[in-house]
């Protein structure tokens, strides 16, 4: 049935080309009326074969999954069944719908529900990662664009980039004089790399056959970043955005354990204080998910501006 | 005007990390206003490089190189190029792709209902008027070729500049553009300069075909005064002794007097 459809959407273009100058004979037009005779049997639908077939293709998209699911969740039980602190998935599953039953009641700094703990560090890494953007992005189109500028950075760059992120949070607090700047301070350094490096390799990789049609129609550099280097880096650039978020997610639960504060960090923290195992584990699927959230939002955007 | 794109003893020399390479040596060459000249020689003669240098985009080790009497500095919408893989941008819509050419050309003098006029009229011309809004993905290699002459014609060049334009096209495809071309060319007169691997091509096309040695140090080996009545066809042709001649004489410089060591 695919291959069918395939052939289909290929079989008139060809035709088109055949049949587009002006001054195309007659005998020429005729492969254009075969395929349609060919369309009309093709495309009838035989739904009870559509049917099974689509049953099965969501089993093969469904099942993998989730016996991979089931197995973890199988081995977590039979681990914590043997410990005697870590508790196993029934009673998490307890937990975290106790947990998010409240997701927002607020009892103070230090007692507050999961869901401002999440939204406080998204705000961060949101902070951050757009400050980082921000100013990676253009200082990579700069820097792909210019050989000197190239050069000039390439020596900072490979000294800073190998850098661990927490290094920075001294520095942060230094400057800062306090914990929720030094925290974004922390996103902002650890994410701010992979733009700068993503976007510039996709400078430099702009094809040159484009660069000589700018050369050529002898555009303005503005015309040249707006029809030729902006859309052609494009895909380079969101790899790096999306590298970047993941460095960014990664880093905010170690910053967060040691600004303090309101965060998914210092909440597990917190409740590692507290000894509550349980809420640990759920901070992790919580982290997980968002993290896994965000990349599939930045994937999905990607797609969106892709042009083949 | 009798020498409209003129080089004078043009030499260039690439300096590549495998140390000097003199590709052009001693290059000379008069166009005249409104002829079509074809430059053929075996792969890696430098004859790209020749047109390279007229468009602007490479600069000469030494000599001149002049356009309408003013010397060429750098590549310019005047000497429009047409690329072997037609170097269309690929998220742009074919009409979007010619418009940024009128658009470079044109915005200075014309209204944007006027250049947009001028985009319809010129892929109108190369037959592609069914495929304006689509991307260069979706249509056939031959489609963007033209795509790709559109965009060059629409920008009304002093000299149209094509680099072995048909070269990635099957041969019948080629057939047709060349056909398509041919027309083209005698209905706005400009003055056209083509590299070619192609003998049957140069002898149909050209008023002149430029021979070229074989690299290093290429030059000028001979050039064929082609004096085919025009409009040629190209089934009549095939049946002329004179025709045959011309193509046996480029076959002969190409294969017997400068042949490739394979």
């Amino acid at each position: 049935m695919t291959q069918a459809l395939i052939k289909l959407s290929v079989v008139p273009d060809a035709a088109n080309e055949v049949a587009a100058p002006p001054v195309a004979n007659v005998s020429v037009l005729t492969p254009a009326a075969a395929p349609v005779t060919v369309s009309t049997v093709a495309a009838a639908p035989r739904p009870g074969i559509q049917w099974s077939q689509l049953a099965r293709q969501f089993a093969g998209w469904f099942l993998p999954p989730m016996f991979g699911l089931l197995l973890f969740g199988a081995l977590w039980a039979l681990v914590s069944q043997q410990s005697d602190g870590l508790p196993g998935p029934i009673s998490t599953w307890h937990s975290a719908v106790a947990l998010f039953s409240d997701p927002f009641y607020n009892n103070g700094p230090n007692d507050q529900g999961i869901g401002w703990n999440i939204l406080s560090s998204l705000q961060r890494v949101g902070l951050g990662f757009g400050m980082a953007a921000l100013i990676g992005i253009p200082l990579g189109f700069i820097i792909g664009r210019f050989q000197f500028m190239s050069r000039m950075v390439a020596p900072v760059i490979s000294l800073l980039r190998p850098v661990s992120p927490l290094a920075w949070l001294p520095i942060g607090l230094l400057v800062f004089k306090a914990a929720d700047p030094a925290a974004i301070w922390v996103i902002f350094i650890s994410a701010i790399w992979p733009m700068i490096i993503n976007t510039a390799v996709g400078v430099s990789k702009v094809p040159q056959d484009y660069m000589n049609v700018a050369r050529v129609l002898k555009l303005s550099e503005w015309k040249i970043f707006t029809r030729i280097l902006f859309p052609s880096v494009l895909p380079y650039m969101m790899t790096g955005v999306r590298l970047s978020i993941g460095v960014a997610w990664l880093v905010i639960v170690a910053a967060e354990m040691l600004t303090g504060g309101v965060g998914i960090g210092f909440w597990v923290w917190d409740e590692w204080n507290n000894l509550n195992v349980e809420h640990i584990i759920i901070a992790i699927f919580v982290v997980g998910i968002v993290g896994l959230l965000l990349e599939q939002g930045l994937l999905l955007i990607a797609r969106r501006f892709s042009y083949e | 005007m009798h020498k409209y794109v003129e080089l004078e003893n043009v030499n260039m020399v690439f300096h590549t990390k495998q140390g000097r390479f003199e590709a052009l040596r001693n290059i000379n060459l008069q166009v005249k206003q409104g002829e079509f000249v074809s430059i053929i020689g075996h792969s890696g003669c430098g004859k790209s490089t020749v047109l390279n240098l007229i468009a602007g985009l490479l600069q000469p080790t030494d000599g001149l190189l002049f356009c309408a009497g003013r010397e060429i500095a750098g590549p310019g919408p005047e000497r429009a190029v047409v690329f072997q893989n037609h170097s269309l941008l690929p998220w742009l819509s074919c009409f979007e792709n010619v418009y940024l050419a009128v658009e470079r050309v044109f915005s200075a003098s014309e209204s944007k209902a006027q250049m947009r006029a001028r985009t319809s009229a010129v892929l109108e011309l190369v037959g592609l008027s069914h495929a304006a809004e689509k991307r260069p993905g979706e249509i056939s290699g031959g489609m963007k070729q033209r795509v790709g002459i559109a965009r060059a014609l629409a920008m009304e060049p002093k000299v149209l500049l094509l680099d072995e334009p048909f070269g990635a096209l099957d041969a019948l495809t080629r057939a047709h553009l060349q056909d398509e071309l041919m027309g083209i060319m005698a209905k706005s007169g400009c003055t056209a300069v083509m590299v070619t691997h192609d003998v049957d091509e140069a002898v149909l096309l050209s008023d002149r075909i430029v021979m070229m040695t074989n690299g290093p140090a290429a030059t000028i080996g001979e050039i064929l005064e082609v004096d085919l009545q025009r409009p040629r066809q190209r089934l009549a042709l095939a049946e002329d002794p004179h025709y045959n001649h011309l193509r046996s004489e480029v076959l002969k410089f190409l294969h017997e007097r400068h042949a490739k060591a394979a």
